[in-house]
C-alpha cells in the first residue's frame, strides 16, 4: 500500500490530538496549532487526491489488525480528498480572517478553548467524510453537532446563547432520527458497514420483503440528515445561529458544519441506499420539493431583513435548497451539481461572513444597511471580497456561483428531467438573489451622504487579508478553470 | 418575599455580563427558605414585557396543533415499521451473523479479551471509542466554555453550604462509603476485560465517588490532589495516549505489521494487549469529566 | 397483528418510548422538560438498539469456562453500541443542562418562547 494512504488516518488523528494538546495551551500557541493543522490536513490530501487520480478507484483502509466488517474502516476515492482539502483550507481562512474578531468576542481566560473546538470540528468533518461505516459517522456526526455548538456559544450574548439552544434542538432532533435509522437498518440487514449495507438493502428492495421498515429507515436518515443540515422547512435555526456568532464561527458553521452532512448523505444515498432503490423510492422527490421551497423562501427572507448577517444567513439556507434540487434532480449530473454548489458555498460564505464583519467594523460596529453606506470605501479589502462573494453567490460568470447555476441547469436539460420546473426555480431565485446582493453592493459602495474617512489598510489587518485573498482567489481559479474540477467531481462520484 | 419594583433590563443584563453568577443574587441576595422553592417562582419575577398578549400570537397558537400531528404521524409510521420487523429474541435474525459469530468465537483468541464487549469497543471497533471518547471531552470543553466563571469561579451557592455543613449523616455515610466507592471503580477499571465493566463504567462510578466525597467534605480537601491544572493535563495527556497508542495501532493493521503489544494469558490481568491500558486511560477521561460536569456546575471552575 | 405485536414488544415499547420524547421535546416551552423529552428519546432509540442484541435463552457474551462457541451467547455488538450512544447522551445532556443555566441567569425564567421575545426586547433596547 502506498504511504499516501495512511494520510486520512494521520489527518483525524493529529487533529483529535491537537485539540487535546490546545486544552493545556494559552491561546496564542493554540491559535497557531489551528492554523498549521489545519494547513498541513489541506497539504495531506494532496497526495490521497493523486493518489485517487492515478489509480482511479477507492481505497479502503482498514483501522487496526480486523478486516471489516468485523473493524472500522476508512474509504476514500477523489472526492473526499478533494472536499476535505477545500474545508481545510477554508477552515484556515476563516481562523486567521476572523482573528481580530475572535479577540473582541471571546473572554481572554476561553481563548484556547475555542481552538480546541475548532480542532474537533475539522477532526469530526474529516471523519464524516472518509468514514466507511454508519454508525462511525454517527459518533463523529454528535461530535461536530456539539463542537459546533461551542464555536457558536463561546460567544456569550444571550441571543448567542439562545441561538445555541435552538441550533441544539434542532441538531439533537436530527441526529435522534438518524441514530433511529441506523437502528432500523441494522436490525433489517444486521450490517453497519456500507458497503454491506448496500448489498442487503438491494437484495431486501428487490425481494420487495420489509418493504415498510425499510422506507422507515431511509426516510428517518434522510430526515436527520436535512434537519441537521437546515433544509427548508427545517432552517430557522439558521438566522440567529450565524447573526448572533462570532464570524469566523459563522463561516465554519455556514460553510463547512452543514456541507458536511450534506456530503454525508450524498455518500449514505450512493453507498448505503443505493442509486437505484433511492431514486425509486420517492424520497428524492421530496428532497427535490423542498430544496425548490427553500431557495425561493430562503431569499424572500432574506430580502426582508435590515441586518446585513441576518441576510446572509437567510441567503444561506437559499442555498442549501440549491443543493437538495442538485440531490433531487438525478443521481448523476444533478449530483455532481450539487457537489460542486457545497464547495461554491464553502468557499463563498466565509467570505462574505468576514467581509461583511469588517464592513460593519468599519461602520462603527453597525450592522443595519443603513449603517453601511459606502463602507467599502472605508475598508476597500472589504468591499472588494464582499463583492467578489455577492456576484458569485449571484452567479456572475467568472466565479463558481455561475458555473454551479449552469451545471444544475445542465443538468435539467441533459437528463430530460422536470426541466421547466429546475430552471423556472433557477430564474426565480436568480432574480431574488440579485435583487439582494445587488442591493447591499450598491449600498456599500455608495458615497452619497457619508463624509469619506481614511480607509483601512491592507497591511493594519493581516490575517483578514489573507484569508480574503485566498477565498476570493479560490473562487475566481475554481469559476474560470472549472473543467478539471467538474470532471474530477463526477469522476469521483462514480467511484464513490 | 416581596415585589420589587421593575427594574430595568439593561441594569440586570449589566450585572449579568460583570460576571455575577449567583442564580439568587439578582432576586433575594439572602433567601430565608432554601433556594430550590423559591427559584421556581415565577411570578416572584417582575414582568419584563407584557408577554401575555404576545405569546398567543399567528404561529404560536397553531403550533401546539402541528406539533401533536406531527407526534402522531411519526408514531403511526414508526409502528407500523416495527411490525414488520423480524421477531424480538429469535436467534436466526438479521444482526446475528457472521461478525457476531467471530467477535464471540475468535474474539478471545484475536483480542485476549474474555469480555467480549470490552473487546469489540476497544479493539474490533476501536475508532468508534476514540470518537466515543472524544465525545465526552467536546462536551467537557463545551461546558467549560459556558460556565466558566470570569475571575476563577465563586464558591459554592450558601444555600448547598448550609446542606453539607454539619450534616452528621452526610459525612459519616461517606467517609465510611467514598472509600469503597473508589475501590470498586478501581476495581471495575481494572477488570474491564475479564468481566463486565471496563473504562466507562468504572470512570463513571469513580466520579460518582469524588462527587460524593465533595458533597460532604467540600472542594478543599480534595483540590490538593485534583485542581484545575491537574483536571486539564490528566484529561489531554490520557486523550493523547489513547490517541496515540490507537494510531500507533491502526497503522500497523493497515500495514500489515506487527504490534508491540501482546495479548498474553487469556484471563490473567496483564493480558489482552492494549485494552487494559486504554481502559485505565478512558477511566481517567470519564471520572475527571463528571467531576469537572459537578464542579462547572457547583461554583463555575474545576 | 397482536402476534407481532407481542413478537416485536420490545421494539414496539422502544418506539412508543421515542414518540413519546419527541412529543415531549415539541410540545413543552419548558427548557427542563425538553431536556428531559430528549433523554428519553434517547434512551428509547438505545433500548431499542439493545433488543436487537438479545437471542433468548443464551448468556451475556462473557467468555465463562472456555466455551468459545458462538451459540452460547447472545449478540455482543449493539451493547457496545449502545455504550457509545450512552456516553453521547450523557455529554450532550450537560452541555444542555449548562445552556440551560446560563439561559435562567440572564431571563430568570426556564420558558423557551418568554426568553425569545426577551432577547427580542433586549436588543431593540440597545439600538
Amino acid at each position: 500500500m502506498s504511504f499516501a494512504a495512511n494520510l486520512p488516518l494521520f489527518s483525524v488523528v493529529g487533529c483529535l490530538l491537537a485539540s487535546a494538546v490546545s486544552a493545556v495551551l494559552r491561546a496564542k500557541p493554540a491559535a497557531w496549532v489551528t492554523r498549521i493543522l489545519a494547513a498541513l490536513v489541506a497539504a495531506a490530501s494532496v497526495p490521497v487526491l493523486l493518489l485517487g487520480l492515478k489509480t482511479g478507484t477507492a481505497v479502503t483502509y482498514t483501522m487496526g489488525h480486523f478486516p471489516a466488517p468485523w473493524g472500522n474502516e476508512l474509504r476514500f476515492g477523489i472526492l473526499e480528498p478533494l472536499v476535505s482539502g477545500i474545508f481545510a483550507l477554508v477552515l484556515l481562512a476563516c481562523v486567521v480572517g476572523g482573528d481580530r474578531e475572535l479577540k473582541r468576542d471571546i473572554e481572554p481566560a476561553k481563548q484556547n478553548l475555542y481552538f480546541v473546538m475548532v480542532d474537533l470540528v475539522l477532526a469530526a468533518l474529516l471523519a464524516l467524510l472518509y468514514t466507511n461505516d454508519l454508525f462511525t459517522g454517527y459518533v463523529f456526526i454528535e461530535i461536530c453537532t456539539i463542537a459546533a455548538c461551542g464555536i457558536l456559544m463561546i460567544r456569550q450574548l444571550g441571543r448567542t446563547t439562545l441561538a445555541a439552544v435552538r441550533y441544539m434542538i434542532f441538531s439533537l432532533i436530527g441526529s435522534g432520527l438518524f441514530m433511529l435509522g441506523i437502528v432500523f437498518l441494522y436490525s433489517l440487514t444486521g450490517h453497519l458497514l456500507m458497503p454491506n449495507l448496500k448489498t442487503a438493502v438491494a437484495a431486501l428492495w428487490a425481494s420487495g420483503e420489509s418493504r415498510t421498515p425499510l422506507l422507515t429507515a431511509m426516510c428517518l436518515i434522510t430526515l436527520g440528515l436535512c434537519i441537521k443540515s437546515g433544509l427548508f422547512p427545517f432552517h430557522f435555526w439558521m438566522p440567529d445561529t450565524y447573526g448572533y456568532s462570532t464570524p469566523c464561527s459563522a463561516g465554519i458553521l455556514s460553510g463547512l458544519v452543514t456541507k458536511g452532512y450534506i456530503f454525508l448523505l450524498i455518500k449514505i444515498i450512493r453507498c448505503v441506499f443505493g442509486v437505484e432503490v433511492f431514486y425509486a423510492s420517492g424520497i428524492q422527490s421530496v428532497l427535490y420539493v423542498l430544496g425548490v421551497a427553500g431557495m425561493v423562501v430562503g431569499s424572500i427572507s432574506a430580502i426582508r431583513v435590515n441586518d446585513v448577517f441576518r441576510m446572509i444567513a437567510f441567503s444561506s439556507a437559499a442555498q442549501i435548497g440549491y443543493i437538495f434540487m442538485g440531490v433531487g434532480l438525478s443521481p448523476e449530473l444533478g449530483t455532481a451539481a450539487a457537489l460542486f454548489h457545497i464547495l461554491t458555498h464553502a468557499i463563498t460564505k466565509p467570505a462574505l461572513f468576514l467581509s461583511a464583519s469588517r464592513l460593519s467594523e468599519a461602520s462603527g460596529g453597525r450592522k443595519r444597511f443603513k449603517a453601511l453606506q459606502g463602507a467599502a470605501h472605508r475598508n476597500p479589502t472589504a468591499g472588494a471580497a464582499f463583492a467578489v462573494g455577492c456576484l458569485s453567490m449571484i452567479g456572475v460568470p467568472l466565479t463558481m456561483g455561475f458555473i454551479a447555476k449552469y451545471l444544475f441547469a445542465f443538468a435539467a436539460f441533459r437528463e430530460n428531467r422536470l426541466l421547466v420546473p429546475t430552471l423556472l426555480a433557477l430564474a426565480i431565485s436568480t432574480v431574488l438573489n440579485t435583487f439582494y446582493f445587488a442591493r447591499t453592493l450598491i449600498r456599500v459602495y455608495n458615497t452619497r451622504g457619508v463624509t469619506p474617512v481614511p480607509p483601512v489598510r491592507l497591511r493594519t489587518q493581516p490575517g483578514y487579508a489573507f484569508a480574503a485573498i485566498l477565498l476570493t482567489a479560490e473562487n475566481v481559479v475554481c469559476g474560470i478553470l472549472a473543467q478539471p474540477l467538474i470532471e474530477m467531481l463526477t469522476k469521483g462520484l462514480s467511484v464513490l | 418575599m416581596k415585589k420589587q419594583t421593575k427594574p430595568k433590563l439593561s441594569e440586570r443584563l449589566r450585572a449579568w455580563d460583570a460576571g455575577s453568577f449567583d442564580l439568587t443574587a439578582s432576586i433575594d441576595p439572602d433567601p430565608p427558605v432554601p433556594t430550590v422553592e423559591h427559584d421556581v417562582r415565577q411570578e416572584d419575577l417582575p414582568p419584563l414585557v407584557s408577554l401575555s398578549e404576545r405569546e398567543t400570537r399567528g404561529f404560536r397558537r397553531l403550533y401546539p396543533v402541528l406539533a401533536a400531528a406531527l407526534s402522531a404521524v411519526l408514531v403511526a409510521f414508526l409502528l407500523s415499521a416495527v411490525l414488520a420487523l423480524p421477531p424480538y429474541g429469535a436467534a436466526d435474525n438479521p444482526p446475528h451473523n457472521e461478525v457476531m459469530e467471530r467477535y464471540v468465537s475468535q474474539g478471545l483468541d484475536e483480542t485476549g479479551a474474555v469480555n467480549t464487549v470490552a473487546g469489540v469497543i476497544l479493539d474490533y471497533r476501536a475508532f468508534d471509542t476514540l470518537g466515543e471518547s472524544h465525545v465526552l471531552y467536546t462536551a467537557a470543553t463545551a461546558v467549560m466554555i459556558l460556565l466558566l466563571a470570569a475571575g476563577g469561579g465563586r464558591e459554592e451557592p450558601p444555600s448547598v453550604r448550609r446542606i453539607m455543613e454539619g450534616d452528621p449523616i452526610l459525612r459519616g455515610t461517606a467517609r465510611v462509603q467514598v472509600p469503597v466507592i473508589l475501590l470498586f471503580g478501581v476495581y471495575v477499571i481494572l477488570n474491564g476485560h475479564l468481566g463486565p465493566g471496563g473504562g466507562f463504567a468504572g470512570g463513571a462510578i469513580l466520579g460518582g465517588g469524588l462527587i460524593l466525597y465533595v458533597i460532604a467534605f467540600g472542594f478543599e480537601p480534595l483540590e490538593r490532589i485534583v485542581s484545575g491544572r491537574v483536571f486539564r493535563v490528566g484529561i489531554a495527556s490520557a486523550l493523547c495516549f489513547y490517541s496515540a497508542a490507537k494510531c500507533y495501532s491502526f497503522f500497523c493493521g493497515a500495514n500489515h505489521l506487527e504490534t508491540i503489544f501482546r495479548n498474553g494469558t487469556p484471563g490473567a490481568i496483564l493480558s489482552a494487549g492494549l485494552i487494559l491500558p486504554l481502559n485505565v486511560a478512558v477511566g481517567l477521561i470519564v471520572a475527571l469529566t463528571m467531576y469537572g460536569f459537578y464542579s462547572m456546575f457547583q461554583r463555575g471552575r474545576v | 397483528m397482536l402476534q407481532s405485536l407481542w413478537e416485536n414488544r420490545i421494539p414496539v415499547a422502544a418506539v412508543v418510548l421515542f414518540a413519546v420524547g419527541f412529543t415531549t421535546l415539541l410540545l413543552h416551552r419548558n427548557l427542563f422538560k425538553k431536556i428531559i423529552g430528549l433523554n428519553i428519546m434517547d434512551t428509547a432509540a438505545y433500548l431499542f438498539l439493545t433488543s436487537l442484541g438479545y437471542i433468548s435463552g443464551r448468556k451475556p457474551p462473557i467468555i465463562t469456562d472456555g466455551v468459545t462457541d458462538a451459540s452460547a451467547y447472545v449478540n455482543p455488538l449493539p451493547a457496545g453500541l449502545v455504550l457509545t450512544g450512552i456516553v453521547v447522551s450523557v455529554s450532550v445532556t450537560a452541555l444542555m443542562l449548562a445552556l440551560t443555566v446560563r439561559l435562567y441567569e440572564r431571563y430568570h425564567t426556564l420558558d423557551l418562547d418568554k426568553i425569545y421575545l426577551m432577547a427580542k426586547d433586549e436588543e431593540e433596547e440597545k439600538k
